[in-house]
Protein backbone atom coordinates (compact mmCIF):
# COMPACT_ATOMS: atom_id res chain seq x y z
CA UNK A 1 0.00 0.00 0.00
CA UNK A 2 1.37 3.47 -1.13
CA UNK A 3 1.68 5.46 2.13
CA UNK A 4 0.93 9.11 0.71
CA UNK A 5 -2.36 8.11 0.38
CA UNK A 6 -3.33 7.85 3.99
CA UNK A 7 -0.59 10.55 5.04
CA UNK A 8 -2.40 13.19 2.66
CA UNK A 9 -5.73 12.78 4.14
CA UNK A 10 -4.58 13.29 7.68
CA UNK A 11 -2.68 16.52 6.26
CA UNK A 12 -6.39 17.65 4.88
CA UNK A 13 -8.10 16.59 8.09
CA UNK A 14 -5.65 18.88 10.12
CA UNK A 15 -6.30 21.66 7.94
CA UNK A 16 -9.91 20.97 8.44
CA UNK A 17 -9.36 20.94 12.07
CA UNK A 18 -7.34 24.47 12.28
CA UNK A 19 -10.17 26.39 10.23
CA UNK A 20 -12.42 25.06 12.38
CA UNK A 21 -10.96 25.94 15.52
CA UNK A 22 -10.09 29.69 14.04
CA UNK A 23 -13.07 30.31 12.27
CA UNK A 24 -15.93 28.92 14.50
CA UNK A 25 -17.77 30.77 17.64
CA UNK A 26 -19.55 28.53 19.17
CA UNK A 27 -16.98 27.02 22.01
CA UNK A 28 -18.32 23.30 21.45
CA UNK A 29 -17.75 23.76 17.60
CA UNK A 30 -14.11 24.68 18.46
CA UNK A 31 -14.06 21.57 20.57
CA UNK A 32 -15.28 19.41 17.76
CA UNK A 33 -12.49 20.85 15.59
CA UNK A 34 -10.14 20.31 18.03
CA UNK A 35 -11.02 16.41 17.73
CA UNK A 36 -10.57 16.65 14.35
CA UNK A 37 -7.05 17.70 14.73
CA UNK A 38 -6.31 15.10 17.39
CA UNK A 39 -8.35 12.39 14.82
CA UNK A 40 -5.67 13.67 12.28
CA UNK A 41 -2.61 12.90 14.01
CA UNK A 42 -4.24 9.90 14.98
CA UNK A 43 -4.25 8.48 11.64
CA UNK A 44 -0.27 9.77 11.14
CA UNK A 45 0.44 7.39 14.13
CA UNK A 46 -1.30 4.48 13.14
CA UNK A 47 0.31 4.77 9.43
CA UNK A 48 3.86 5.21 10.59
CA UNK A 49 3.08 2.33 12.99
CA UNK A 50 2.40 0.18 9.90
CA UNK A 51 5.12 1.30 7.70
CA UNK A 52 7.99 0.47 11.11
CA UNK A 53 6.50 -2.65 12.48
CA UNK A 54 8.45 -2.28 15.22
CA UNK A 55 8.29 -4.79 18.37
CA UNK A 56 7.31 -2.13 20.93
CA UNK A 57 4.28 -1.05 18.73
CA UNK A 58 4.55 2.35 20.03
CA UNK A 59 2.64 4.26 17.22
CA UNK A 60 -0.67 2.34 18.00
CA UNK A 61 0.12 2.45 21.87
CA UNK A 62 0.52 6.08 21.38
CA UNK A 63 -2.81 6.36 19.73
CA UNK A 64 -4.72 4.67 22.35
CA UNK A 65 -3.16 6.96 24.64
CA UNK A 66 -3.91 9.94 22.50
CA UNK A 67 -7.37 8.76 22.27
CA UNK A 68 -7.94 8.68 26.14
CA UNK A 69 -6.27 12.40 26.60
CA UNK A 70 -8.75 13.64 23.86
CA UNK A 71 -11.43 12.04 26.47
CA UNK A 72 -10.26 13.24 28.91
CA UNK A 73 -9.76 17.02 27.43
CA UNK A 74 -13.35 16.62 25.83
CA UNK A 75 -14.51 16.44 29.98
CA UNK A 76 -13.05 19.07 30.97
CA UNK A 77 -13.24 21.46 28.34
CA UNK A 78 -17.08 20.75 28.34
CA UNK A 79 -17.15 21.24 32.39
CA UNK A 80 -15.65 24.62 31.50
CA UNK A 81 -17.78 25.44 29.10
CA UNK A 82 -20.74 24.66 30.73
CA UNK A 83 -19.57 26.99 33.60
CA UNK A 84 -18.35 29.63 31.29
CA UNK A 85 -22.13 29.64 30.29
CA UNK A 86 -23.07 29.17 33.89
CA UNK A 87 -21.59 32.63 34.68
CA UNK A 88 -22.21 34.25 31.28
CA UNK A 89 -24.84 33.05 30.06
CA UNK A 90 -23.43 32.72 26.18
CA UNK A 91 -20.49 30.40 24.83
CA UNK A 92 -19.46 32.67 22.29
CA UNK A 93 -16.00 32.98 21.74
CA UNK A 94 -15.92 36.56 20.60
CA UNK A 95 -17.63 37.68 23.08
CA UNK A 96 -15.07 36.27 26.24
CA UNK A 97 -12.99 38.89 25.88
CA UNK A 98 -12.44 39.93 29.33
CA UNK A 99 -8.66 38.77 29.39
CA UNK A 100 -8.05 41.11 26.41
CA UNK A 101 -5.81 44.24 26.44
CA UNK A 102 -7.36 48.06 25.97
CA UNK A 103 -10.52 46.59 24.24
CA UNK A 104 -12.77 49.16 23.67
CA UNK A 105 -16.03 47.08 23.64
CA UNK A 106 -18.36 47.88 26.00
CA UNK A 107 -19.80 44.52 27.10
CA UNK A 108 -16.15 43.69 27.78
CA UNK A 109 -16.12 46.94 30.22
CA UNK A 110 -19.61 45.35 32.19
CA UNK A 111 -17.77 41.91 32.03
CA UNK A 112 -15.13 43.44 34.05
CA UNK A 113 -17.25 45.08 36.30
CA UNK A 114 -19.05 42.23 37.21
CA UNK A 115 -15.29 40.83 38.13
CA UNK A 116 -14.51 43.91 40.19
CA UNK A 117 -17.69 43.47 42.24
CA UNK A 118 -17.29 40.33 42.40
CA UNK A 119 -13.81 40.22 43.85
CA UNK B 1 -2.74 1.43 -7.33
CA UNK B 2 -4.03 -1.66 -5.18
CA UNK B 3 -7.57 -2.34 -3.98
CA UNK B 4 -6.56 -1.31 0.45
CA UNK B 5 -5.27 1.98 -1.94
CA UNK B 6 -8.83 2.58 -3.44
CA UNK B 7 -10.65 1.19 0.03
CA UNK B 8 -8.58 4.26 1.80
CA UNK B 9 -8.76 6.70 -0.88
CA UNK B 10 -12.51 6.35 -0.81
CA UNK B 11 -13.13 6.34 3.24
CA UNK B 12 -10.63 9.39 3.12
CA UNK B 13 -12.52 11.26 0.86
CA UNK B 14 -15.71 10.81 3.16
CA UNK B 15 -13.93 11.59 6.22
CA UNK B 16 -12.30 14.10 5.02
CA UNK B 17 -15.90 15.40 3.34
CA UNK B 18 -17.71 15.01 6.35
CA UNK B 19 -15.11 17.28 8.50
CA UNK B 20 -15.79 19.96 6.35
CA UNK B 21 -19.11 19.49 6.88
CA UNK B 22 -18.45 19.59 10.46
CA UNK B 23 -16.54 22.72 10.02
CA UNK B 24 -19.01 24.40 7.62
CA UNK B 25 -22.57 23.49 8.53
CA UNK B 26 -24.81 26.01 9.61
CA UNK B 27 -26.79 23.76 12.32
CA UNK B 28 -25.19 22.56 15.69
CA UNK B 29 -26.38 19.02 16.44
CA UNK B 30 -25.55 18.62 12.79
CA UNK B 31 -22.01 19.10 12.98
CA UNK B 32 -21.67 16.71 15.93
CA UNK B 33 -23.40 13.63 13.50
CA UNK B 34 -21.22 14.90 10.71
CA UNK B 35 -18.32 14.45 13.32
CA UNK B 36 -20.01 10.80 13.91
CA UNK B 37 -19.47 10.20 10.08
CA UNK B 38 -16.05 11.48 9.80
CA UNK B 39 -14.61 9.27 12.93
CA UNK B 40 -16.20 6.14 11.53
CA UNK B 41 -14.93 6.45 8.24
CA UNK B 42 -11.54 7.17 10.16
CA UNK B 43 -12.50 3.77 12.29
CA UNK B 44 -12.24 2.05 9.00
CA UNK B 45 -9.30 3.49 7.82
CA UNK B 46 -7.83 2.14 10.93
CA UNK B 47 -8.98 -1.20 9.46
CA UNK B 48 -7.52 -1.10 6.82
CA UNK B 49 -4.03 -0.01 7.98
CA UNK B 50 -4.29 -3.54 10.02
CA UNK B 51 -4.84 -1.32 13.74
CA UNK B 52 -7.87 -3.26 14.38
CA UNK B 53 -7.89 -2.57 18.31
CA UNK B 54 -7.60 0.38 17.51
CA UNK B 55 -10.15 0.83 15.50
CA UNK B 56 -12.57 -0.64 17.77
CA UNK B 57 -11.54 1.83 20.74
CA UNK B 58 -12.51 4.91 18.21
CA UNK B 59 -15.55 3.80 17.50
CA UNK B 60 -16.20 3.00 21.09
CA UNK B 61 -14.59 5.96 22.39
CA UNK B 62 -15.22 8.79 19.95
CA UNK B 63 -18.42 6.93 18.58
CA UNK B 64 -19.95 6.38 21.47
CA UNK B 65 -18.79 8.56 24.47
CA UNK B 66 -17.03 11.74 22.96
CA UNK B 67 -19.82 12.80 20.80
CA UNK B 68 -22.51 11.81 23.17
CA UNK B 69 -20.58 14.18 25.48
CA UNK B 70 -20.31 16.95 23.10
CA UNK B 71 -24.28 16.19 22.45
CA UNK B 72 -24.70 16.56 26.27
CA UNK B 73 -23.00 19.92 26.49
CA UNK B 74 -24.69 21.24 23.34
CA UNK B 75 -27.61 20.66 25.02
CA UNK B 76 -26.62 22.26 28.83
CA UNK B 77 -25.58 25.55 26.75
CA UNK B 78 -29.27 25.50 25.15
CA UNK B 79 -27.37 26.57 21.68
CA UNK B 80 -30.20 26.96 19.12
CA UNK B 81 -31.68 23.70 17.51
CA UNK B 82 -32.06 25.39 13.88
CA UNK B 83 -30.57 26.94 11.52
CA UNK B 84 -28.39 29.74 13.25
CA UNK B 85 -26.34 32.48 11.31
CA UNK B 86 -23.86 33.13 13.78
CA UNK B 87 -22.00 30.18 13.82
CA UNK B 88 -18.80 31.20 12.48
CA UNK B 89 -17.00 34.43 13.71
CA UNK B 90 -15.81 37.48 11.85
CA UNK B 91 -12.17 35.90 10.91
CA UNK B 92 -13.42 33.74 8.27
CA UNK B 93 -11.49 34.44 5.65
CA UNK B 94 -8.60 34.79 7.65
CA UNK B 95 -9.02 31.53 8.79
CA UNK B 96 -9.73 29.92 5.47
CA UNK B 97 -6.00 31.52 4.46
CA UNK B 98 -4.17 29.86 7.58
CA UNK B 99 -6.04 26.60 6.99
CA UNK B 100 -5.15 26.53 3.23
CA UNK B 101 -1.59 27.85 4.00
CA UNK B 102 -1.33 24.52 6.31
CA UNK B 103 -2.68 22.41 3.81
CA UNK B 104 -0.51 23.38 1.25
CA UNK B 105 2.75 23.09 3.26
CA UNK B 106 1.42 19.28 4.62
CA UNK B 107 0.49 18.30 1.35
CA UNK B 108 3.48 19.67 -0.40
CA UNK B 109 6.53 18.07 1.84
CA UNK B 110 4.67 14.93 2.23
CA UNK B 111 4.17 14.18 -0.93
CA UNK B 112 7.80 15.02 -1.55
CA UNK B 113 8.86 13.00 0.82
CA UNK B 114 6.39 9.64 0.53
CA UNK B 115 6.15 9.73 -2.95
CA UNK B 116 7.41 5.87 -3.87
CA UNK B 117 6.91 4.77 -0.26
CA UNK B 118 5.37 1.72 -0.07
CA UNK B 119 4.61 -0.83 2.26
CA UNK B 120 3.11 -4.44 1.82
CA UNK B 121 0.21 -4.72 3.59
CA UNK B 122 0.32 -8.47 3.51
CA UNK B 123 3.29 -8.80 6.02
CA UNK B 124 1.42 -6.51 8.91
CA UNK B 125 -1.83 -8.60 9.11
CA UNK B 126 -2.56 -9.00 12.81
CA UNK B 127 0.16 -6.69 13.63
CA UNK B 128 -2.67 -4.84 15.19
CA UNK B 129 -4.43 -7.20 16.98
CA UNK B 130 -5.69 -6.83 20.83
CA UNK B 131 -2.95 -9.73 21.79
CA UNK B 132 -0.62 -8.40 20.58
CA UNK B 133 -1.24 -4.69 21.59
CA UNK B 134 -2.53 -5.68 24.97
CA UNK B 135 0.90 -7.61 25.38
CA UNK B 136 2.91 -4.54 24.07
CA UNK B 137 0.78 -2.72 26.41
CA UNK B 138 1.13 -4.83 29.77
CA UNK B 139 4.62 -5.29 29.27
CA UNK B 140 6.67 -2.45 28.03
CA UNK B 141 4.13 0.11 28.33
CA UNK B 142 2.79 -0.28 31.51
CA UNK B 143 4.32 2.66 33.68
CA UNK B 144 2.61 5.45 31.08
CA UNK B 145 -0.78 3.07 31.22
CA UNK B 146 -0.62 3.88 34.93
CA UNK B 147 0.13 7.50 34.98
CA UNK B 148 -1.86 7.57 32.31
CA UNK B 149 -4.59 6.03 34.90
CA UNK B 150 -4.33 8.62 37.18
CA UNK B 151 -4.70 11.51 34.83
CA UNK B 152 -7.78 10.43 33.51
CA UNK B 153 -8.76 9.72 37.18
CA UNK B 154 -7.68 13.89 38.01
CA UNK B 155 -9.75 14.61 34.89
CA UNK B 156 -13.05 13.10 36.06
CA UNK B 157 -12.30 14.66 39.31
CA UNK B 158 -11.67 18.07 37.52
CA UNK B 159 -14.58 17.74 35.56
CA UNK B 160 -17.07 16.99 38.83
CA UNK B 161 -16.10 19.49 40.65
CA UNK B 162 -16.28 22.42 38.33
CA UNK B 163 -19.68 21.55 36.69
CA UNK B 164 -21.22 20.84 40.64
CA UNK B 165 -22.45 24.01 42.45
CA UNK B 166 -22.90 22.76 46.06
CA UNK B 167 -18.58 21.88 46.01
CA UNK B 168 -16.17 24.13 44.99
CA UNK B 169 -15.85 28.00 45.06
CA UNK B 170 -18.06 28.36 41.76
CA UNK B 171 -21.32 27.50 43.18
CA UNK B 172 -23.15 30.71 45.26
CA UNK B 173 -21.60 32.86 42.01
CA UNK B 174 -24.59 33.57 39.92
CA UNK B 175 -27.06 34.02 42.72
CA UNK B 176 -24.91 36.05 43.96
CA UNK B 177 -24.81 38.35 40.84
CA UNK B 178 -28.52 39.23 40.93
CA UNK B 179 -29.51 40.88 43.92
CA UNK B 180 -25.83 43.16 43.89
CA UNK B 181 -26.49 45.61 40.99
CA UNK B 182 -30.10 46.11 42.62
CA UNK B 183 -28.83 47.00 45.69
CA UNK B 184 -26.56 49.38 44.74
CA UNK B 185 -28.33 52.25 43.66
CA UNK B 186 -30.65 52.73 46.91
CA UNK B 187 -27.00 53.64 48.43
CA UNK B 188 -28.17 55.02 51.82
CA UNK B 189 -30.85 52.53 52.78
CA UNK B 190 -27.95 49.62 51.42
CA UNK B 191 -25.61 51.46 54.12
CA UNK B 192 -27.66 51.48 56.65
CA UNK B 193 -29.09 47.68 56.22
CA UNK B 194 -24.99 47.16 56.09
CA UNK B 195 -24.57 48.60 59.36
CA UNK B 196 -27.44 46.94 60.60
CA UNK B 197 -25.60 43.65 59.59
CA UNK B 198 -22.28 44.21 60.52
CA UNK B 199 -24.23 45.03 64.24
CA UNK B 200 -26.15 41.91 64.46
CA UNK B 201 -23.32 39.95 63.52
CA UNK B 202 -20.78 41.13 67.02
CA UNK B 203 -23.87 41.87 68.98
CA UNK B 204 -22.23 41.78 72.25
CA UNK B 205 -24.20 44.02 75.22
CA UNK B 206 -21.19 46.94 74.73
CA UNK B 207 -22.89 47.32 70.90
CA UNK B 208 -26.03 47.85 72.00
CA UNK B 209 -26.18 51.77 71.42
CA UNK B 210 -24.73 51.06 68.15
CA UNK B 211 -27.44 48.91 67.06
CA UNK B 212 -29.90 51.79 68.45
CA UNK B 213 -28.11 54.56 66.93
CA UNK B 214 -28.19 52.74 63.33
CA UNK B 215 -32.07 52.14 63.79
CA UNK B 216 -32.50 55.66 64.31
CA UNK B 217 -30.55 56.40 61.53
CA UNK B 218 -33.12 54.27 59.79
CA UNK B 219 -35.77 56.08 60.94
CA UNK B 220 -34.50 59.49 59.79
Amino acid sequence: MHLVYPVVIAALLFAVGVYGVLARRNAILVLMSVELMLNAVNLNLVVFDMRWADRLHGGQILTLFVIVLAAAEVGIGLALILLIYRNRQTVDVDRLRTLAEGDPDPEAGSMTDDEGVRR
Amino acid sequence: MTAADLVIVLLGVVAVGAGVLVVATRQLVHAALWLVVSFGALAGSYLVLTAEFVAWVQVLIYVGAVVVLLLFGIMLTRAPIGRSEDLDSGNRIVALVVAVATAGVLVTTLVRGFRSAYVPIKDRVGSGSSHTLGGSLFQTWVLPFEALSVLLLAALIGAIVLSRTDIGGAGPEPEEEEPEPRRRPAAPRGTVARRLGTARRRATPDDEDTIVLSRVDEEI
